[in-house]
Formats: C-alpha cells, sequence, structure tokens
C-alpha cells in the first residue's frame, strides 16, 4: 500500500465544478480521506504551492491554449500518477463544441477579437499534450467514483473504470427507456459509471462521460433520427455537446 | 515617500478561476496597480448556436462549477421568455428552493474555506484542520447541507439535470421533503456556531470605504435572488429600477487589454454586485432572522467597505436557511403535485436574469422557429465587479502607501479584497495573480 501519497490539484480551461464536488463528501468521509492522503497544491482552496515530487496529480480543464502547454509539461515531471480529472480533462469536453467553428472569436469578442490575449485553439484533453495514467470521466465527476479510484491507487491496485453503456445501468435499476415515453437518449453509446440519474429522473442521458471505447456513432445517429424523431441535422450533431473530440470527424 | 514596491500575484489562490495582480511602485509613485484576468476564454455564446433549446441550459451550466444552478436558472428563464413559455407557481417555488441551497452552498464555500484562512492567519483550511477542527468539521457539514438540499431538488448541484424549460423533468416527494426538513432543523447549532465564529474573527475584516454603485434584483415582496427586476442603488440612496429586458442599459461591456473578461459600468465609472450588493439594495427585506444577524456582525446599510461582503454573504447564509425551511414547510403541508413540463407558445428572442452567490446575472438567447439557438449573450456578476476591483485598487494602495505598509501586507490586503468579492473567474472567464516587486 502506498504511504500517505502528496496529492495536488490543477486547473485548465474549465469550470472547476469538478474541484467543488471534493468539497461535497461531508465531514466524515472527507477528514477520513485527509488521514491518507496529504494535499500539497489545490489552488482554488489554498495558498500552498510545491515544486516538490507529486505522487498523484489531478489535472481539471482542457488544453486549448499553446501557453498552457509547459506547465502541463512540469506538472508531468513532477507527479508520478496522472489523473485526468472530469470530462473537460479527457476528452475536451463541453469545451470542445467550439472546436468544429471557425468565427467564434469574433462572435464573443467581435472588434476586440484579434487582441492577443484571446487567442484560442482548439479544445482537448491533456493527454493531447502530456501522458495521462488515469481517467475520471464526467461533468462532473463522479465523487464516488474518484474516492474509489483513490482508494484502489492507495492499495496498489489498478482502478476499475466502466467500459460499458449507461443502458446497463438503467436496466440494472429498472428504468423505463426514454425512446419508449418518445424521447430520445445517448445512452446507447455513453461510458457508464454514473450510475445514469438522469434517465430516472426524466432526461435524457447527454452522454456527459463521453463514448465507451469505439462506439457506433453511425447507428447511434440513425436511431436517434428513426427511432426518436429528430431532424436530420440535429442527430447528426447531437454528439458534439460533450463528446466532440470523440467524433469520427474530429479533426 | 522613496519607496518602492512590486507585487506580482500570478494566478491568485483561494479563488475560482486564474486572476493576476500587479503593483508597481517607483520611489513612491505608482506606476503601475492592475487586476488582470488571463483566464483562457472559452465562447460559450458561440457554443450555444444551433443547439436545441432544450440543450442550452445544459451548455451554459457548465460556464461556473460553482454558480451552476444559477446559470441552468438564468438560462431556462431566458429560453422561457424567448420561447413565451409560462411556468407553474410550483415551479417557481420550487426554482427558489433551489437557489436557497445554491446561495448557502457557495457562501458556506467562500466564508469557511476562502475567506476564512486569512483572518485565522492561515494559508488554507487544510492546516486548520489540525489547529480548528470542529470549526472545520462545521463547515463541511454545512457544505453538504446545501449540497443535499440543491441536490434533491435539481438532482445535482454541480450542473443540476432536473430543472428544464417549462418546469422539473421530476418532483421531489414529500417524505424527501420531510427528511430533509430534519437534517436542516439538526444543522441549526452549527448556524449559531457560524454566526458567533464570524463575529469573534469580523475584527480581523479591513476597514475600507470606497462608495460605489451596488446593482442587483429587487422583488417587491422578498429580498430577491430567483426573479425581480433589475435595481441599483448609490451611496447616497438613490434607486432606480430597470426592466430586466433593458439590462444592456444597465451592463455597458467593454474590452480591456489586461483581461479576457469584459468589464461593465453604468451610473457611476464601476459597480458592484453579489452579497454586499443584494444587501444595499433590500436590507430592508431581510427576515428577522437575517437582520438580526447583520445587526449583531456589525453590517448597517449602505456599507461601502468592500471587505464586508463576506459577512453579507453570512447575513445571507441565514436568510437563505429560513427562506428554504418556509418553502419546505408550504410543501409538506401542501403536497407536491404532478405537472406536465409548459410547452412553447412563440420563437423569438428573451432575457432572463436570476442573482447568483457572486451577483447579478443575466442571459440572453434567440431561437428559429424550430428551437435552435441562433445565439446567446452572458453577462456574469465576476465581469460586472472585474472594474470595481480595479477601482478600489486604485482607492486602496494609494492609502496602504500612505499607512507605510510593507509589500507583504499590501498584498495580502489586495488578495483579501479580491477574495472579498468571491470572484468566480472561469464564469467571466476566469481570475489574476498578484505580484510585488521592491
Amino acid at each position: 500500500m502506498m504511504a500517505k501519497p502528496k496529492v495536488a490539484f490543477f486547473d485548465f480551461t474549465c469550470c472547476e465544478g469538478c474541484q467543488i464536488e471534493f468539497t461535497n463528501y461531508g465531514d466524515a468521509a472527507f477528514l477520513e480521506l485527509l488521514k491518507h492522503v496529504d494535499v500539497v497544491e489545490f489552488r482554488e482552496a489554498m495558498s500552498e504551492k510545491t515544486k516538490d515530487p507529486i505522487d498523484i496529480a489531478f489535472i481539471e480543464g482542457s488544453f486549448s491554449r499553446e501557453a498552457d502547454r509547459p506547465r502541463l509539461e512540469d506538472i508531468r515531471k513532477r507527479a508520478k500518477i496522472v489523473i485526468a480529472y472530469g470530462q473537460c480533462a479527457t476528452t475536451g469536453g463541453v469545451n470542445a463544441l467550439k472546436n468544429h467553428t471557425k468565427d467564434y472569436k469574433q462572435f464573443v469578442y467581435q472588434k476586440d477579437a484579434a487582441m492577443p490575449h484571446l487567442d484560442s485553439q482548439k479544445a482537448v484533453g491533456v493527454d493531447q499534450a502530456i501522458k495521462v495514467d488515469y481517467y475520471a470521466w464526467g461533468c462532473p465527476v463522479n465523487k464516488y467514483e474518484v474516492l474509489q479510484i483513490v482508494s484502489h491507487l492507495l492499495h496498489g491496485k489498478e482502478p476499475v473504470i466502466p467500459n460499458y453503456p449507461v443502458c446497463v445501468e438503467c436496466k440494472r435499476r429498472e428504468t423505463i427507456c426514454r425512446y419508449d415515453v418518445g424521447d430520445y437518449c445517448l445512452g446507447q453509446t455513453a461510458r457508464a459509471g454514473c450510475g445514469a440519474p438522469c434517465p430516472a429522473d426524466g432526461i435524457p442521458c447527454e452522454a456527459c462521460r463521453g463514448f465507451v471505447d469505439q462506439p457506433n456513432q453511425d447507428a447511434l445517429v440513425k436511431v436517434l433520427s428513426k427511432r426518436a424523431g429528430m431532424p436530420w441535422g440535429w442527430a447528426e450533431g447531437k454528439s458534439r455537446m460533450f463528446t466532440a473530440n470523440q467524433r469520427g470527424d474530429a479533426a | 515617500m522613496s519607496k518602492t514596491i512590486s507585487i506580482a500575484v500570478h494566478h491568485l489562490t483561494r479563488v475560482e478561476g486564474h486572476g493576476n495582480i500587479v503593483v508597481d511602485v517607483k520611489s513612491g509613485k505608482i506606476e503601475k496597480c492592475e487586476w488582470q484576468v488571463p483566464e483562457a476564454p472559452r465562447f460559450f455564446e458561440a457554443m450555444v448556436r444551433g443547439r436545441h433549446y432544450t440543450e442550452v441550459a445544459r451548455i451554459t451550466s457548465r460556464i461556473c462549477g460553482i454558480c451552476s444552478v444559477g446559470h441552468t436558472l438564468a438560462s431556462l428563464k431566458a429560453t422561457e421568455a424567448a420561447l413565451g413559455i409560462t411556468i407553474s407557481e410550483q415551479t417557481v417555488k420550487l426554482r427558489e428552493l433551489l437557489k436557497h441551497a445554491e446561495n448557502f452552498d457557495s457562501h458556506v464555500l467562500h466564508v469557511y474555506f476562502l475567506a476564512a484562512p486569512d483572518l485565522l492567519g492561515a494559508p488554507s483550511v487544510f492546516p486548520l484542520v489540525a489547529t480548528h477542527g470542529p470549526v472545520v468539521a462545521r463547515a463541511l457539514r454545512l457544505k453538504r447541507l446545501g449540497h443535499e438540499c440543491g441536490s434533491l431538488i435539481g438532482g445535482r448541484t454541480t450542473h443540476p439535470t432536473k430543472a428544464v424549460p417549462g418546469g422539473f423533468s421530476s418532483l421531489p416527494t414529500v417524505k424527501e421533503l420531510e427528511e430533509l426538513k430534519a437534517k436542516m432543523l439538526a444543522s441549526v447549532p452549527d448556524l449559531e456556531e457560524t454566526l458567533k465564529t464570524v463575529k469573534a474573527l469580523a475584527g480581523a475584516i479591513p476597514a475600507f470605504d470606497r462608495p460605489t454603485e451596488y446593482i442587483g434584483l429587487h422583488a417587491k415582496n422578498c429580498y430577491a435572488l430567483y426573479d425581480g427586476d433589475i435595481q441599483s442603488v448609490l451611496p447616497n440612496g438613490d434607486k432606480k429600477l430597470y426592466p430586466v429586458a433593458d439590462y444592456r442599459k444597465v451592463t455597458n461591456e467593454y474590452m480591456t487589454a489586461a483581461s479576457t473578461a469584459k468589464f461593465t459600468k453604468n451610473r457611476m465609472e464601476s459597480y458592484a454586485a453579489g452579497a454586499l450588493a443584494r444587501f444595499n439594495n433590500n436590507f430592508e427585506q431581510l427576515l428577522p432572522e437575517a437582520k438580526q444577524a447583520a445587526a449583531s456582525l456589525g453590517l448597517k446599510g449602505i456599507c461601502t467597505n468592500p471587505y464586508m461582503n463576506t459577512v453579507a454573504q453570512v447575513v445571507e447564509i441565514v436568510q437563505s436557511f429560513h427562506e428554504s425551511l418556509a418553502i419546505v414547510d408550504e410543501f409538506i403541508n401542501k403536497g407536491i403535485r404532478d405537472e406536465p413540463l409548459a410547452k412553447p407558445t412563440k420563437f423569438g428572442k428573451g432575457a432572463g436574469a436570476t442573482e447568483v452567490p457572486r451577483g447579478i446575472l443575466f442571459h440572453e438567447y434567440e431561437y428559429d422557429k424550430d428551437g435552435m439557438c441562433l445565439g446567446g449573450n452572458c453577462i456574469i456578476p465576476t465581469n460586472q465587479n472585474h472594474a470595481n476591483i480595479q477601482k478600489d485598487f486604485e482607492a486602496l494602495v494609494p492609502q496602504l502607501l500612505k499607512d507605510d505598509a510593507d509589500e507583504k501586507k499590501m498584498e495580502l490586503r489586495l488578495e483579501m479584497l479580491v477574495r472579498a468579492y468571491d470572484p468566480c473567474i472561469s464564469c467571466s472567464t476566469h481570475f489574476l495573480d498578484v505580484k510585488f516587486i521592491r
């Protein structure tokens, strides 16, 4: 078992909501966790910083500007284990929704769009800049899955991350299929591990944990359009929301 | 004065997002004094184009992880205004409860985890686990309470799922609300202890006054949070109301070279949004419990000390707790009705506003006849505060120089000032660092 590991949190292009999830465990679980890990850097919550080696680095946010590459490389150099923490870091997440467009800067900043500090490139996962060891999927992460990943690493085990679709979890909890109530859903290609709360709450799965490996994207578009009656253009572009970089046409 | 000071705080800590503080004083003369926002821009307004109206709030919720409830609600209100969707009274009440849960949750996070370490002379909450264990445990319990209340109504608090255009996709049961009420009542001692802790620390809050304009929502019958008209109050008490549809006349956005976030101004050279701005606009409408908390903490309207925003948040913690309890009670007594979602009656353009923990938030969208979004505009509270923070810097630095503050003290005071605004820089795009150079 790993001795009390030094853990650090870093953030790039994101909303920092996955870091916030870390504060939602309540007193018992959070204080227990602190007995097993030593949090050495976490800019959103602490002023302490370190230049020392780190055992586990959690990186939140997408890689969206070349200027961020040296910081990512420095973290990689210092960290034994790098975990892409949350969907922005694993695949680019919602930030990648702009990737297929060219005029986003002009649209938001108009005449000021050429200012150099507004530079932005395609938003991608941090593994496009550095090697990533483990992926904590989700927008936001499933905070209990994160505890499980940490616990596995502490015990020297490989974390088990589902690579089957959300449909499996809906069946397991006996949720009525969204298609059977006249709705659409992305659950058939979405990566499970969340426990499928959305269909159970009456809304479609939007694949906020990304796709499973090798999703059948053509079939997804066909099901959205034929079975849910979604106009073709919408069905075809549907998977840009949280999985733009996992589409077959992602550059 | 021959003082030379150089402060360069890069990526300020204990704030959401990335910000820098740069102060350069040569031979007693201030050469540079800047609040900079280098957050990576994210282009949400462009990203919603071509998305269906049922998807838009799910996307714009992702603007901010701390106030994603508020972004969801402002987005839903704007979409509903654009599509002529009229929501039920029950939906309004549930959204109010969700809004109070977020306000409570976020203020607990800021007061205990982000602001309190400065007042206790600690770099973060982590060393406080050893020195102030019961206080940290209390903070985590209260944070969890806000999270549980918000999750019951919204599905989850980071990017809520159940709040959708026209209502809620799934409703809490009376039994679940009864369980929530029991948890809330069990938290009353924690709430009372919070007031005692803050009162004991209040002496460490710096004295600094800079009268400015305060903008927040105003409602006729309550202390506005979920809904209302836009109201501005000047330091002399002069108030002015604007309909939400005219929000651009209030915000007047502009860009500066130091920042990836846009700045705003209205009747004065800058204005403030947030708990203190809401308090200054609406303090007479607070519940008796919250009024009493304000009195015991020495907060009086109109307060022009920006550091007191943290105290105003504590007053709002009390306000949101008691408002939530009243709404929960009402549902326990009246029951919850199953309701279908209200449907669109037109397709056009609409704006919505709500108060998020950090201040007034505006969303606006336009939809085509198929319900697909043509474009959006989001004006975030932290953007509205950036110019005010800059003006505070310009007033505070000379004052600190006059008081012969050293570099370290000046840096801490500037950092504390920025933290007092509880900025949410990812929202505004992200936050800044402070650098001192001697």
